[in-house]
């Protein structure tokens, strides 16, 4: 673990500590529930957009894309009657197909990220309103899916299994990320794409593979928020993800500017975001204050974490004189 | 303004004293410099020479010692007050503003208004700069554009920035580290006529001949500390050279004689963008260093990197052991055997931010993997192997890359290229702002890499070191090879004739 994880995690224990304090029903079963529910269910998109930030880079479309996918997997199982698991399918092949789109545009169109994604931001969400004639996709009385449901929103012994998903998911992008090759050519195209080239690495390939993995990650989410409201309302379903999910990232340590971040420290940053979002409401402030209280707990965490490795190269510096030069006295 | 805009500068460093991060880049370090001398400033790379530079900046600030200027005692400058007493420095990486014409990056921050809006007024500001171009003897003018302007016009325009704030004393920080011998020239005429004026400047430079030409005192970092200084007459190469790495160098190149073997690359008409008329066929045998020589745009480094893969090819064909390499795959050339030391290390060749060890594994990564996982022991071992080869200065192989020397870090490029085992190794610009122990350290590699049948292409604009260390000198101009010089026929003389038209 870094040492901004484990920084992070404390954040996180303390904020958690004094919400249970004063209100103790955050930490009853059925509360606990529901929050880790949350927790799974924007943890998956969240880890998508780490994917893509680590290489540089950013997907503004996640919020549209888990509308649009959302709405075909329904209208696929409820009207057309496609048995789920090639529903499922479906719709993961259609996320692979979004994010080489994305990809192809950005590495061989040399079209920015922000731009390309800012464009599939407003077609998905297009798309997903007239597919359904700006109606509301879902399940009508009578429809059952039970194996479907309890995999996708059951529980097990209480523990939903959303956030198994996530967890499973969260440890096979932490192996891929910090322990495999194609994981060390993620930072090194972040990095320096330059260098990485005159490395030998094809960073076209590793570029377009990772808004790919972004964007089934994605569709998975898609899925799991599907089954969990039941009913879409495409005009307004997954508003605002995309920036849900980098606002966890950058709380987990990932650089906009690419080549920096840790799995673990999304993880801690999802869960983070989810308890303020429990905090406002078990402490009964105004739920229009939800954002608010948000931006400021962000914001609040990257100026600490800057101040903190200000204070730690100060210190290291004055420990180095020290120890090199016995006999001086700093000036300042 | 300052009252003293025209006063001769007196400047003494006293002591300075910086730490950084597990280093100690100053100690006890002086340094004086008037008005009217041009002071050489020399030392290995990591001596402490940009350290003290950026001290004299007001970049940093120094944990010990005391800044006179003038009669003035400071602790430390911020960057605005070493401004405002006359200190100009001229960076060894230009950036220019290339969509502002010159009298637009002259003036830079302090443009001339004109109306009640503060609409830029470019006629008072093109009177303002043309008398300091004059002065200069530029070629270009105040509104031209700096886009088009080569690297020695860039530079005198960061020289005409410097005299446009009244500077009294101005840094060079390896000025001539890109330019042409003619062009180098005329930068030192320069330097001759803002001294007979009395501005002070310190000269900062790898190249010692230049110094020899142009300084009138010398003062010698080493490992942080002052290791002396030099008066007018003593200024002698070997002599610096000795001060600088504390010890004789016997023999700077130590060239052995490699015995002609079968051709181990072969390009065949390959043509490039910069110059698709123009086709090049060259062999390189093995156990052999080819030198490339030519003036800076011959299209040198254009061949190289369409020979490795990262710039296609428009035409033509390279073979290496019989093999064809691909036309644009940089893996591909690797796979094969060819490697290439890029020239612009920081930005092609490292990942600054990254471990060594990390930049070391990183094109060998997948032989250093068991299945799709990385082998972090196997990682390890190799750096330690490659520490030991290539003798890398560092506490930890855990440490970024960015706080290594620039020698150090060259080391770090060619130490991810030997665990590769290549069959032919490009470098271009090996030895650009690298100090003179490490440069005599890669010179030696370089010999037993070519004892050891590894073919060898140097690209260098330093005429010395091609002749030093080449069996071969292939001449370019315009893209094209104008002709190879054997051993026995090789001078400056000869390569410049090819060199230019």
């Amino acid at each position: 673990m870094q040492k901004k994880d484990i920084g992070l995690a404390v954040l996180v224990l303390t904020v958690g500590a004094v919400v249970a304090f004063i209100n103790p029903r955050f930490l009853s079963p059925i509360n606990l529930a529901n929050t880790a529910n949350l927790v799974g269910l924007f943890g998956l998109f969240s880890v998508a957009e780490a994917f893509v930030i680590v290489t540089a880079g950013i997907e503004l479309s996640i919020g549209s894309v888990i509308a649009l996918l959302g709405v075909i997997f329904v209208d696929l199982i409820v009207v057309r009657d496609v048995p789920w698991p090639i529903a499922m399918v479906i719709v993961l092949v259609l996320g692979a197909i979004i994010g080489s789109i994305h990809g192809w545009l950005i590495t061989k169109l040399k079209l920015q990220p922000f731009v390309v994604t800012l464009c599939g931001l407003l077609i998905y969400r297009g798309i997903a309103r007239f597919y359904t004639a700006d109606g509301t996709a879902g399940f009508s009385f009578g429809d059952d899916f039970p194996v479907l449901e309890w995999l996708v929103s059951g529980r097990s012994a209480g523990v939903p299994h959303s956030i198994v998903a996530f967890g499973v998911i969260a440890v096979i992008s932490w192996f891929v990320l910090h322990r495999t090759v194609f994981g060390r050519h993620l930072f090194a195209v972040g990095k320096n794409a330059e260098a990485a080239r005159y490395a030998g690495i094809n960073t076209t390939r590793v570029i377009v593979l990772a808004y790919v993995i972004c964007a089934v990650l994605t569709a998975i989410s898609a899925i799991f928020f599907a089954m969990y409201t039941r009913s879409i309302h495409p005009a307004s379903h997954g508003s605002f993800y995309e920036l849900y999910g980098i606002a966890a990232a950058v709380l987990g340590g990932f650089s906009l500017r690419g080549g920096e971040g840790s799995v673990i420290g999304v993880v801690l940053g999802v869960i983070l975001l989810q308890i303020l979002q429990n905090l406002v409401n078990l402490l009964g402030i105004p739920s229009s204050l939800n954002f608010a209280v948000m931006g400021s707990v962000i914001l609040i965490g990257v100026i600490a974490d800057t101040q903190v490795s200000r204070y730690r190269t100060s210190r290291r510096q004055a420990k180095t004189l020290e120890k090199l030069v016995p006999d001086s006295q700093p000036a300042h | 303004m300052t009252p003293a805009a025209n006063q001769h500068i007196s400047m003494d460093l006293n002591a300075i004293t910086k730490v950084y991060p597990g280093v100690l880049a100053l100690n006890d370090v002086d340094l004086s410099i008037s008005g009217g001398e041009v002071v050489g400033l020399i030392g290995e790379n990591g001596a402490g020479k940009s350290t003290l530079m950026k001290v004299l900046g007001g970049a940093v600030s120094p944990e010990a010692g005391s800044i006179w200027i003038d009669g003035k005692e400071f602790s430390e400058l911020t960057p605005s007050e070493a401004t405002r007493h006359g200190i100009a420095f001229v960076h060894q990486e230009l950036n220019p503003f290339t969509n502002l014409d010159v009298a637009g990056n002259i003036l830079l921050g302090r443009e001339k208004t004109s109306g009640p809006f503060g609409r830029m007024d470019r006629k008072s500001m093109a009177k303002e700069v043309e008398p300091i171009l004059e002065m200069l003897g530029t070629r270009f003018g105040a509104k031209d554009s700096v886009a088009d302007l080569s690297l020695a016009d860039q530079q005198l325009l960061e020289i005409a920035r410097a005299l446009s704030m009244n500077a009294r004393l101005v840094i060079l920080d390896e000025p001539t580290s890109s330019l042409t011998l003619s062009e180098t020239n005329r930068l030192l005429a320069v330097i001759e006529d803002l001294k007979t004026q009395g501005v002070a400047i310190l000269f900062i430079s790898h190249r010692l001949s230049e110094i020899e030409q142009i300084a009138d005192r010398v003062v010698v970092l080493r490992d942080g500390t002052n290791a002396g200084d030099l008066t007018k007459e003593n200024i002698e190469k070997d002599r610096m050279v000795r001060m600088m790495i504390g010890r004789d160098v016997s023999q700077f190149y130590e060239k052995t004689d490699h015995t002609a073997k079968a051709p181990i690359l072969e390009v065949m008409g390959v043509t490039t963008k910069t110059y698709p008329k123009a086709m090049v066929n060259l062999t390189l045998r093995a156990g052999e260093v080819l030198g490339l020589a030519g003036l800076v745009g011959a299209g040198r480094t254009e061949l190289a990197l369409a020979i490795f893969g990262t710039d296609a090819r428009l035409s033509g064909k390279v073979l290496l052991n019989d093999e064809f390499l691909p036309p644009d795959s940089v893996a591909g050339s690797i796979k094969a055997g060819l490697c290439l030391v890029p020239e612009n290390r920081k930005e092609q060749g490292l990942f600054l931010d990254f471990a060594i060890s990390e930049n070391i594994s990183l094109p060998g990564l997948k032989r250093l993997s068991r299945g799709l996982f990385v082998d972090r022991a196997a990682e390890m071992e190799l750096s330690e192997s490659s520490q030991k080869q290539l003798a890398i200065k560092t506490a930890s192989l855990t440490r970024a890359v960015a706080e290594l020397s620039g020698g150090n870090q060259q080391k770090v490029v060619l130490a991810k290229w030997l665990a590769m085992n290549p069959k032919v190794l490009i470098f271009d610009e090996p030895t650009r702002g690298i100090d003179v122990g490490s440069k005599a350290e890669i010179y030696r590699l370089m010999q037993t890499l070519a004892d050891k049948g590894v073919g060898i292409l140097v690209i260098s604009s330093d005429m010395e070191e091609v002749i030093g260390i080449s069996d071969r000198v292939a001449v370019m101009r315009n893209g094209e090879v104008t002709g190879i010089l054997g051993a026995q026929d090789v001078s400056e003389e000869a390569i410049l004739r090819l060199a230019v038209d």
